[in-house]
């Protein structure tokens, strides 16, 4: 392929005088592809989120003839293999040799952590999925949305709904021992105890624990147990929840991951009538995911989850975005302006994002039941535009700590 | 007194999965000197087999399946310990890397045939029942584990100590050289042993499979376990191993529910403590 003049100039500009120049040249616009790096964990144990993510916006990306906005789009997808440090070399990868415009992902806060302050430095527009709170709370970046949700954001509705539609009065909370759980198990527990109900045990467990055994004993009796975990730690706990008779005895709940799309399709009868939230189902009743969902489940044979409908949703934001500024990626200030003054009709609903980077959107209680002989998330009710903040005081939320395993502190736990 | 009841059997039960992980590995490196590190990847890999096989046919019952699992993955590793190992056998410190490399080779291998996804093995239809015993419930599937577990103690005892093929390994394991002075087929016996402890990891992965689901990473979860009962029970001794287990069993159990701040460390302070106090291990037959 002969190089035109104008694609050599973009290029030498890109690469010289980066930073400095670049965003402020328009002689670029339409001169080239448009790049987008996706970090994803494809090897490693994240794999099957990271997998996931890849999909999705393959098939976004192929939906629309690789083109948005009237410019072709180019895909370049790192794996990360869900290493924080692969992850930051990976990055720099993309930015430095693959000229990349905008970023996508990564899945895990420790991933996206490690690369935040780099994509900042070097003024990358990214689209998050981590939940990490403070990335867009005491830390933002003005280069930085998530379209996701933070870790408690989805947290607080069902909260909600257990103190005042369920009745709930006491709830024991599990999750994996680190900042994700933390942070959801302590969402709920301030959401939960607001409305006037009572934490009385969290138990974090280890992120490899041989067995689950121990901790399912330890369970004491409650309304419900809430599940704050992620992929196949929650499914194995859950599994052995089930064996010793405990689902019997009290409701099960569970956070945005719990019981994900990609843990429904390896469980049975015994996840029904469990009820999580999320800012997605594949069950939703939109019109975009009316499209994505069936086309999905017909080309991989199982739902979208969290994973595949995060990608397909940055996507979709990106589109939205880059129609707005007319298809320039190179006037990156424009482009992050209009992300975030985006209010894109998505796969989740509307998407708004606050002065943080924070997205505004729906959240959905699901229950588990069988539709067509799979099981699925179906949604029983919509928490319209629910922010980071809930219905809290930002000003005052942000003055308090960061949620962790011991903030806020537990006040009704049971000896 | 529920608690401790319960935590008792928790403990039996992990005890009991212990035991078939670890057996194998105190086995191979009783006899061959050598810290298999694929052998929590043989251990997962019984795991995906029995998930896949029991996912095709529901009607399989766990047992055939273990035992096939068993059989399959003996085979991988006796091809391994022919077609790598004893190229290296003069290079111990090699042995172990490629050891360590197969594994790899072997998670990577799973998670491009297999994915990411979580797959449970299922629980034996007659045994989803709980058990109930004096007013408290029981996954009866735990202690059929433990049952299975003293199973195959016994016969893993029997084979050491009453068959010839017990005898020429006891030999081996004693004094390599002075039993292949002897006449003793001392590298075939190790492909036997290679082969023996691999595939009661593939069968301990099927059986421990109800309980652990098969998913990426299972055999990095397994390996470290393995060590430490093996360096707490003392290498090349099969009761050794046995009692180690159950040890690690009721120390994990307890330890996490009575002082879940150390769930991290609670695994190796036994080990440390052996290791200072009696290098060999509680019953170990090699000195340090």
């Amino acid at each position: 392929m002969p190089i035109s003049r104008r694609q050599f100039v973009s290029t030498a500009a890109g690469a010289g005088i980066a930073s400095v120049a670049a965003p402020r040249l328009t002689f670029a616009q339409n001169s080239g592809p448009i790049r987008i790096g996706l970090l994803a964990a494809k090897t490693g144990p994240l794999a099957s989120g990271g997998i996931d993510m890849e999909l999705a916006l393959t098939m976004f990306l192929k939906e629309r003839d690789n083109t948005l906005a009237g410019r072709k789009v180019e895909l370049i997808v790192a794996d990360t293999a869900g290493v924080p440090a692969t992850a930051r070399t990976k990055a720099q990868e993309l930015i430095e040799k693959n000229n990349i415009h905008c970023v996508i992902g990564p899945l895990a806060a420790f991933e996206a952590l490690a690369i935040a302050d780099y994509l900042t430095e070097k003024e990358v527009p990214t689209l998050g999925v981590a939940a990490a709170e403070d990335m867009t709370q005491r830390h933002p970046s003005p280069w930085f949305v998530r379209l996701t949700s933070t870790s408690a954001q989805c947290a607080y509705p069902l909260a909600e709904y257990s103190a005042k539609e369920l009745k709930y009065k006491k709830i024991v909370t599990i999750a994996d021992d680190f900042a994700y759980g933390h942070e959801m198990c302590a969402g709920f527990q301030r959401a939960f105890e607001d409305n006037g109900g009572k934490i009385i045990q969290k138990i974090f467990t280890p992120l490899a624990t041989p067995d689950y055994g121990s901790y399912v004993a330890q369970v004491k009796s409650a309304d419900a147990i809430f599940l704050g975990t992620a992929g196949s730690n929650g499914f194995r706990f859950l599994r052995q929840f089930i064996e010793y008779g405990m689902k019997d005895k009290m409701a099960v709940i569970g956070g945005m991951t719990a019981l994900d799309e990609s843990v429904l399709r390896n469980m049975g009868d015994e996840a029904l009538g469990i009820l999580t939230t999320s800012w997605y189902s594949a069950e939703l009743d939109n019109a975009a995911n009316k499209v994505f969902a069936p086309a999905f489940r017909k080309q991989f044979k199982y739902d979208p989850g969290y994973y595949a409908g995060s990608t397909y949703l940055s996507g979709q934001v990106l589109e939205a975005a880059l129609t707005t500024t007319k298809g320039n990626v190179e006037d990156k200030k424009a482009l992050m302006t209009a992300i975030r003054g985006s209010n894109a009709d998505t796969v989740r609903g509307l998407v708004k994002f606050d002065d943080l980077g924070n997205v505004i959107g729906n959240v959905y209680i699901r229950k588990v039941t069988r539709s067509d002989g799979r099981l699925v998330n179906s949604v029983i009710k919509t928490y319209p535009d629910v922010t980071q903040f809930w219905t809290y005081d930002k000003t005052a939320f942000l003055k308090n700590p960061v949620y962790s395993r011991d903030y806020p502190p537990a006040k009704y736990l049971e000896p | 007194m529920q608690f401790w009841i319960i935590q008792g059997l928790n403990s039996l039960s992990l005890g009991g999965l212990l035991f078939l992980l670890a057996s194998g590995f105190s086995l191979i490196f009783g006899l061959m000197r050598l810290a298999n590190l694929t052998h929590g990847a043989f251990f997962m890999l019984g795991t995906y087999f029995g998930a896949t096989a029991m996912r095709a046919n529901s009607d399989l019952s766990i047992w055939t399946v273990a035992v096939s699992a068993g059989v399959a993955v003996a085979a991988i590793g006796g091809l391994f310990e022919r077609l790598v190992l004893t190229r290296l056998k003069t290079n111990p410190l090699g042995q172990v890397l490629v050891t360590l490399g197969m594994s790899f080779i072997i998670s990577d291998a799973c998670l491009a045939l297999w994915g990411g996804d979580s797959i449970p093995v299922p629980t034996p239809q007659n045994l989803q029942a709980p058990t109930r015993l004096f007013g408290f419930v029981f996954p009866t599937y735990r202690l059929v584990l433990v049952g299975c577990a003293i199973t195959a103690a016994i016969t893993l005892y029997l084979l050491l100590e009453r068959t010839r093929l017990g005898a020429m390994i006891r030999a081996g394991v004693d004094d390599a050289q002075m039993a292949r002075a002897v006449g003793i087929p001392v590298a075939n016996l190790f492909t036997i042993v290679f082969c023996l402890g691999a595939g009661i990891a593939g069968a301990g992965g099927v059986l421990g499979g109800p309980i652990l689901s098969a998913y990426p990473g299972l055999d990095a979860d397994m390996l470290p376990l393995a060590l430490i009962v093996v360096i707490l029970g003392g290498i090349g001794s099969l009761l050794g191993a046995f009692i180690g287990s159950f040890i690690v069993g009721f120390i994990y159990t307890f330890g996490t529910a009575l002082f879940p701040e150390l769930a991290y460390i609670i695994l190796f302070l036994p080990m440390i403590l052996v290791l200072a106090l009696r290098p060999q291990g509680l019953l170990g037959r090699l000195g340090a």
